[in-house]
């Protein structure tokens, strides 16, 4: 139980691959510019990240050490494989409009880096958790830029969720504001820097008030330093 | 009696950041001034929104970072980030493009580097870029000069166009912006840029009429006043003569030397240098002093690059005018200038002498 609450703190908040490790940048960035498309992303990693984290677990003791980097991308790679094409059968709007994006979560260096990192130590079902708990993270902060970036940018939040969900969802669409001039900077990939900038900015100051609280509940004493920062 | 321990350098120059600032603020008096005859009293109503927006964004976040906030306030280099970015957009934008902008620059670009003095972008410029991405179409508005609009504009209608985009007579912008021909009136860097596009010569776009003069109507002068400002800030030693000659001399090179090779399809080196933000640019973007180079060989290099990027981006780039791209190019470049243009210590020998 311990195991799964350390996994889920570390994927979530300590050591989210979007915000702490600042692993798979380049989706992050990229496709964030609507609420759908970074749930569509966010959903395709995070079933990748798990599929090869328990594929990878699974083979752990019979992959030799030399080779084994490429080993876990084939592996990857066939995940994704897999993906793209189911979203191609079903989800054919959001596929395009993701574009490359897709393919390119073989390279999203937050996969390889569980594999390597967790997965290639790690029996399967901790694995498993590992990757569910990662992808959530990842998933997660992928929601928060997009509808920040969605709102801003155009006023709106699940635009184009139909591409998704089927032509049901296209009641899920909100108006947030509306506004005939779109802030294209949102829309672009600077508005995408800021607003992980924020994000990240937040999330450390979020940190500091809890690990002043504690310290202050703790009473722990400081020792003074006046070279470089105290450990 | 006080005993100040200061650090070199002892040679003291007496002015404080607030009397620069002040000074660089009323040597563009004359500009704004110009800019509000020919192009309307718009500019007034954009420079008081900028001033009020940028004095409330710094208020706020100096707050928030538990700063003491008047004296950041009075040393008036909000008052003058807010005063480039309204004499730099056009006089009629809506009343939100101002304030974003002017937002943008002191928040983002100001203060979330460390406030003044840490910011390695000029931030006026910075948030130029941000609404001319953002929002191209009430970026490029432009209205005719004095001489050609149809219908002028009285200070009351100037903050009905800006607050709702149609003066209180009821023309929309889009109507104010054609002179009196009727035909749609742009700047003349815009008018020489897409005449040129289309195939016509330089001395077939000159007989239209927005060319008046030497260097399009009201432009000239607009220039002109922006040169006057920043020869007084050069007389009293406000900023150096380095970066404005600098960026002058390689905007007046480069548009020579096309200007030789034909000068049916390249604007005179004159259009260039007293069309667009070019004075505004030399005099008070560029001289900034945080965000400028700081060394004396290192501000020729830097004027000399921003003069050069200002004519390409002019000539080959997406733009009708370059400054604010340039500028940010160069603040880029800074660091790199400064690290190799160093100065000799006193005392030390040059790189390279023997002895």
């Amino acid at each position: 139980m311990s195991t799964v609450k350390e996994l889920s703190l570390q994927g979530l908040w300590k050591n989210n691959p979007g915000l702490v490790q600042l692993l798979g940048l380049c989706p992050l960035l990229g496709v964030t510019n609507t609420l759908t498309n970074a749930i569509g992303l966010g959903l395709a990693t995070l079933l990748v990240l798990v599929g090869s984290n328990v594929v990878v677990s699974l083979v752990r003791t019979q992959v030799p050490n030399e080779i084994r980097i490429p080993i876990f991308v084939m592996i990857i790679a066939t995940f994704v494989t897999v993906i793209q094409l189911l979203m191609n059968a079903y989800t054919f709007g959001l596929y395009q409009s993701l574009g490359i994006f897709l393919p390119l979560i073989v390279t999203n260096c937050a996969i390889i880096g569980r594999a390597e990192a967790y997965a290639s130590k790690n029996p399967v079902l901790p694995s498993a958790i590992d990757g569910f708990m990662m992808g959530v993270g990842f998933l997660l902060v992928l929601l928060v830029l997009g509808a920040m970036r969605e709102i801003l940018g155009q006023g709106t939040l699940f635009d184009g969720a139909d591409l998704l969900l089927g032509t049901w969802a296209s009641a899920l669409r909100i108006e947030v504001f509306h506004s005939d001039n779109h802030f294209l900077l949102a829309m672009l990939p600077p508005g995408a820097f800021i607003g992980m900038g924020l994000l990240i900015a937040l999330k450390n100051s979020i940190d500091q008030r809890q690990a002043r609280k504690l310290a202050v509940t703790k009473g722990t004493i400081t020792r003074a330093r006046v070279t470089g920062t105290a450990q | 009696m006080s005993f100040k321990i200061a650090s070199s350098p002892h040679h003291h120059n007496r002015r404080s950041t607030s009397s620069i600032m002040q000074w660089v603020a009323l040597a563009c008096l004359p500009g704004i001034a110009v800019q509000a005859v020919f192009f309307g009293y718009g500019v007034l109503v954009q420079l008081l929104l900028a001033i009020i927006t940028a004095w409330l964004a710094e208020a706020v976040i100096l707050i928030i970072r538990r700063k003491a906030v008047l004296p950041r306030l009075t040393d008036h280099s909000a008052l003058v980030t807010a005063l480039l970015l309204a004499v730099s957009i056009p006089p009629y934008a809506p009343w939100w493009v101002i304030v974003i902008g002017t937002a943008f620059a002191i928040i983002f670009v100001k203060q979330l580097y460390g406030g003044l003095g840490n910011n390695l972008f000029n931030p006026a410029m910075a948030a130029y870029v941000l609404l001319l991405i953002s929002f191209p179409v009430q970026m490029t508005q432009w209205l005719a000069p004095l001489p050609l609009q149809a219908v002028t504009l009285s200070p009351l209608d100037a903050f009905c166009a800006v607050f709702t985009q149609f003066s209180c007579g009821g023309f929309s912008i889009a109507q104010l912006q054609q002179g009196i021909d009727g035909i749609t009136v742009a700047t003349p860097l815009d008018m020489v840029r897409t005449d040129l596009a289309q195939g016509y010569t330089l001395t077939e776009s000159y007989t239209k009429p927005v060319f008046q003069g030497i260097a399009g109507v009201g432009w000239f002068w607009v220039n002109l006043a922006y040169l006057a400002g920043g020869l007084l800030l050069i007389q009293q030693k406000i900023i150096s003569w380095r970066i404005p000659a600098a960026l002058l001399f390689g905007l007046f090179t480069l548009s020579a030397l096309g200007w030789l090779a034909a000068s049916d399809a390249n604007p005179s080196p004159v259009f260039h240098l007293f069309s667009g933000a070019t004075m505004l640019a030399a005099f008070f973007i560029a001289t900034d002093p945080v965000s400028a180079s700081t060394t004396d060989r290192g501000r020729l290099y830097y004027g000399v690059l921003i003069g050069v990027l200002v004519y390409v981006i002019r000539t080959f780039g997406g733009y009708p005018d370059a400054v604010a791209f340039a500028v940010l190019l160069a603040n880029m470049c800074v660091p790199l200038i400064d690290y190799y243009t160093r100065p000799r210590t006193y005392g030390h020998k040059a790189k390279g002498s023997l002895k």
